[in-house]
């Protein structure tokens, strides 16, 4: 039997600070018991010899000095995984919230994982078709790769995720597919979105769901993604599994950081959040990826909403500098009632060079979505140009390259969500584009495609 | 061994007592598992000590091992081609004994202990030598021979020396001085803060040929110096770097992944045994070390992997090499100690950093140069190290930047406006600079072109003006403009996309040696000069920009390399003909 404390002395937002113990470690779990004898569950943040500092999951209301008893339970929070858990909704503390039985756990997993070793990790390099033309053209996911879509409040970032989950699939392959979701701090409307869009396609049954909806423990979101990532890694590496991540919305998650952090009263980094938020959101980002010699792998699409658009944001700043690339969603274009609003030229896929080309996609892609880049730089920069001066003072140059925009954003970005583009046909539409533009400007596009390809009419 | 006790776990901070006699960065074994820590703050009998691994499930009451030595690295025959962690533990080790996922508290040893070597002696017995003088090699690869040297401080006499086949604990010599006798194995031990010690420093003026035309001819690096590259997210810091550690014609490459994507690292590993040096055609894995501390490894060691990576960088200076040390990011190395201080409740300075940031990044790249190495031959050996920085929403008054730039000598500006128009490398011709231009101007002048750096000054003036001409365009339009200045525009448009632009991951673009980054901007020059006569004489700007040997001056870089560049030179004397047609034509 675990020792039970009395000892609670102070009681600071989600933290609880115990003293008089004995023998507890750092990250040990603990197990809360309120007066109305309800249990909630934490983590040991701080040990010293004569107390102990405890993050509450489930928040610290109706917590009292007097009566809460505290219990450390030995070795660090964990979740039971089985065959069994695909098809299941859970809570974001890992209990069943689907009304069916508990997980038998053949394996307990420590939710905190731990790193992978660089010298085993595979490089992603298999290119993921999502259908979305603005993906698969000029961003190209691949398997194994942690890509997030920066949104902002209003925009459709759900519809978008729900639609590459619907519709990834790897070229001329059949294998072993899951989704792990997990929201963090969305509303209930969002979350059921998600569901009934899974139940619809069928994707419910070879889906795992987590959720911490809005009105739940803002500090539940700390455990949440942590274990839809464990979760995901015992699919992948353990069944060998193609597991694609989609958590929601990691501004909340952050939000819940800071709050623990302002409680411990440590020195705030920018904007109020602590100094260790890279370091926080990599232990988690860095959980994607392929291992040598074994089949499965996490691709990983993590969204966030930035703070009026902000991409400077702390959240969405080092969110970027650790993920390979970003979608990112253009409010312009939303307005202009362009689906899906992904603004191509500041989107990056880091790793989409080594998968695309001769025997992945096409051979003539890279060179295609280079010019098409440029090409639309280009045309938006006339376009600015055209506002200050009045159309008259452009070149003549600079009016083929303002019509390519419009038409690239009508016609290359703009498509149905659930329009399925296969990569051939992006292209297609690419290269229809690039004939509005004279040749010789075609610099990035390597001669022989430019034979090959710019004079094919449909 | 001494032993303290845990009073205290916070995340990497653990505080024990009972520590009296410990020094400053000594090293300490933590807990029942023996986590690897380094003393960082001394307090009465207390030591404050940050841990280089997680610290889950250790509390109070545990011991802390002192181990009475500073944390150190073994330096030796079988570093080459090895990816270490943070605190120099073998990757490829830990994987082998752990699996897939990296454990706590694994001792390995940094260098193989079974791997026999064969030494070659270059000394005899009874020969007097001093620190730093080779006393053999080893042919680690075929690109690398490693030098044993005499440790600092032992000069005396030969009195022992071996040869053939033998292991690195081995005693390969010994030395006598004073009475004493020293025995030198093939390895030694060094302390990761302290520098490793030289005869002289020198002044660098040789370049540091990276292949990448933006720096090799607007913004050099000579070898021996330092340069920083800070951008946004997305800029492309990480495919710089690895351009210089794939081309640059250093001849040992370090490479420090500092808390940054473990993909990258993979990229690295799996590329490089595959991709050939091009001055020797062997695989670049056998020129280079990796320190792969990636983001999600413990953050303590973050701090650590900058030190051990420059003291491994420092040891192959000593043999006389000409190194490169690459350091992605040192913004990820700051948070560390940022992260490390908040912990200890430090007096934050700015934007949370401790104060003694600036020092530490100054001391860091100050450990670079050009050096006269120990050693009785007084041979030259040359430290770059090129460090990244990532700064808070591409912010150039980051603490860490403004620190970095107060110490480096090249600035390679990343501008995320230009990688949204995929204009790769994403260097900012007008921010960045280059104080090594003046140094190594004699060098480009003698053994490149003697109007090298006279058709660079060229070039530079074109972009400098078209940065104003766009001004004045913006406002009034580019009609109003002269034909002169629309030629500049043109002009500087074709430096731009035909010589600054380089694609990485074109065969034959990823790389431009010197010469054929010569002969390419002459080319440009040469036409904007012929382009000016030619208005001059009255033909019409249009007609100039119509002609098709500009189409050709823009696939110049994807050209071939073959000895004297005949394609390039070619160009040269036809760009002469067609401007003598159009006056023909004119009459």
């Amino acid at each position: 039997m675990h020792k039970e404390y009395l000892t609670v002395t102070n009681i600071v937002g989600p933290l609880v600070i115990v003293e008089k113990i004995v023998d507890v470690k750092y990250g040990e779990l603990v197990e809360i018991s309120s007066p109305g004898g309800q249990l909630r569950r934490g983590t040991v943040l701080d040990v010293s010899t004569e107390r102990a500092v405890v993050q509450v999951f489930e928040g610290t209301t109706g917590l009292d000095i007097d009566k809460s008893s505290i219990r450390f339970l030995g070795g660090s929070q964990t979740l039971a995984v089985s065959k069994e858990i695909v098809g299941r909704i859970f809570d974001g503390s890992g209990n069943p919230k689907d009304g069916g039985p508990k997980i038998i756990a053949k394996k307990r997993r420590d939710i905190n994982g731990r790193p992978i070793n660089p010298q085993a990790r595979d490089y992603p390099s298999e290119f993921i078709q999502t259908g979305i033309s603005s993906i698969d053209g000029m961003n190209s996911l691949v398997r194994g790769q942690k890509l997030p879509i920066f949104s902002g409040s209003g925009l459709p970032h759900a519809r978008i995720a729900a639609q590459i989950a619907r519709q990834s699939k790897v070229l001329g392959k059949k294998e072993k597919f899951a989704v792990v979701f997990g929201a963090m701090g969305i509303t209930f409307e969002e979350a059921y979105f998600f569901i009934e869009d899974f139940r619809d396609t069928g994707a419910l049954e070879r889906s795992v769901i987590f959720l911490n909806l809005a009105n739940e423990p803002p500090i539940e979101r700390i455990a949440t993604p942590r274990l839809a990532l464990t979760c995901a890694e015992f699919l992948a590496f353990d069944l060998d599994m193609h597991v694609l991540v989609v958590l929601v919305d990691y501004t909340f998650y952050a939000e819940a950081l800071r709050e623990i952090s302002a409680a411990r009263k440590e020195i705030p980094g920018r904007r109020g959040y602590p100094g260790y938020l890279y370091t926080d959101l990599a232990s988690m980002y860095e959980r994607a990826g392929r291992i040598k010699e074994k089949p499965g792998s996490i691709t990983y699409i993590p969204i966030l909403t930035m703070p009026e658009d902000d991409k400077t944001h702390p959240i969405a700043d080092l969110t970027g500098y650790i993920t390979e690339g970003q979608i990112m969603l253009s409010r312009e274009l939303h307005r202009k009632g362009i689906y899906p609003p992904i603004d191509v030229l500041p989107s990056l896929s880091r790793l989409k060079d080594k998968g695309i080309g001769e025997g992945k996609t096409r051979e003539d892609h890279a060179d295609v979505l280079n010019q098409l880049f440029a090409c639309y730089a280009s045309g938006k920069e006339a376009r600015e140009l055209a506002l200050i001066l009045g159309e008259a003072a452009l070149s003549d140059m600079d009016k083929i390259y303002m019509e390519f925009a419009e038409k690239y954003e009508d016609e290359f970005v703009c498509q149905g969500e659930h329009e399925s583009r296969s990569i051939s046909d992006t292209l297609d539409i690419g290269w229809d584009l690039l004939r509005m533009v004279p040749k010789g400007e075609l610099k990035r596009i390597r001669p022989e495609f430019l034979d090959k390809y710019y004079f094919i009419e449909k | 061994m001494k032993k303290g006790k845990i009073i205290r776990t916070a995340g990497p901070l653990v505080v024990a007592s009972d520590c009296l006699g410990a020094k400053m960065y000594d090293m300490v074994k933590i807990g029942d598992i023996g986590l690897i820590g380094e003393i960082i703050e001394l307090k009465e009998d207390r030591a404050f000590i940050q841990v280089y691994e997680d610290t889950t499930g250790i509390g109070p009451g545990e011991p802390v091992e002192l181990t009475g030595k500073p944390l150190s690295v073994e330096l030796g025959p079988g570093l080459i081609s090895s990816v270490f962690d943070g605190i120099q533990r073998p990757l490829d080790v830990i994987k082998e004994k752990e699996g897939n996922f990296i454990t706590r508290g694994i001792e390995v040893p940094p260098l193989n202990r079974e791997k026999k070597w064969d030494f070659k002696p270059f000394v005899k017995k009874g020969q007097k030598v001093e620190e730093g003088d080779f006393l053999g090699e080893i042919e680690e690869t075929p690109l690398i021979k490693h030098k044993i040297m005499v440790p600092s401080g032992k000069n005396g006499t030969v009195i022992k020396i071996k040869k053939g086949k033998m292991l690195i604990e081995e005693v390969a010599a010994v030395i006598k001085s004073e009475e004493k006798e020293h025995e030198v194995r093939l390895f030694q031990v060094w302390s990761i803060r302290k520098n490793r010690l030289v005869k002289k420093r020198e002044m660098p003026e040789i370049p540091l040929v990276t292949g990448q035309r933006v720096l090799d001819t607007l913004f050099p690096l000579a070898k021996g110096g330092t340069a920083c590259v800070p951008g946004p997210f997305g800029s492309g810091k990480t495919v710089v770097q690895h351009q210089l550690a794939k081309w640059s014609d250093a001849q040992i490459i370090v490479f420090v992944a500092c808390g940054e994507r473990g993909n990258e690292v993979a990229d690295l590993l799996l590329s490089f045994p595959e991709l050939k040096d091009p001055s020797t055609g062997r695989p670049l894995m056998e020129r280079t070390i990796m320190i792969a501390n990636t983001s999600n490894m413990p953050v303590a060691a973050r701090e650590a992997s900058i030190y051990t990576g420059m003291t491994i960088a420092e040891y192959f200076r000593d043999m006389g090499y000409s190194v490169a040390l690459m350091a992605d990011s040192t913004s990820r190395w700051a948070e560390a100690l940022r992260e490390i201080s908040g912990r200890m409740e430090e007096m934050p300075g700015e934007e949370g950093y401790p104060a003694y940031l600036a020092s530490r990044i100054a001391e860091f790249y100050e450990r670079a140069g050009k050096v006269i190495c120990l050693g009785s031959d007084k041979r030259e050996g040359a430290l770059s190290v090129i460090g990244a920085v990532s700064p808070p929403g591409g912010d150039l008054s980051d603490p860490v930047v403004q620190s970095t730039l107060k110490v480096v000598k090249v600035f390679w500006a990343l501008d995320d406006k230009l990688a949204n128009m995929r204009h790769f490398p994403a260097i900012n011709w007008l921010n960045s600079y280059s104080l090594y231009a003046e140094s190594i101007k004699d060098y480009w002048d003698k053994e490149i072109a003697e109007d090298f750096s006279e058709i660079r000054q060229e070039a530079m003036k074109l972009l400098e003006k078209e940065s104003e001409l766009q001004e004045i365009a913006r406002l009034v339009g580019v009609e109003s403009l002269s034909d002169q200045d629309r030629l500049v525009l043109e002009s500087s448009k074709s430096i731009r996309e035909d010589f600054l632009h380089q694609n990485a991951f074109h065969p034959q673009d990823t790389y431009t040696s010197l010469r054929k980054q010569y002969l390419m901007m002459r080319t440009i020059i040469h036409f904007h000069n012929s382009g000016l006569k030619a208005l001059k004489e009255g033909i019409n700007l249009e007609d100039i920009l119509k002609l098709e040997i500009r189409e050709k001056i823009s696939k110049m870089k994807f050209l071939e390399e073959k000895g004297d560049d005949p394609d390039v030179l070619e160009l040269f004397i036809e760009i002469n003909n067609v401007f003598k047609e159009l006056l023909e034509k004119k009459g």
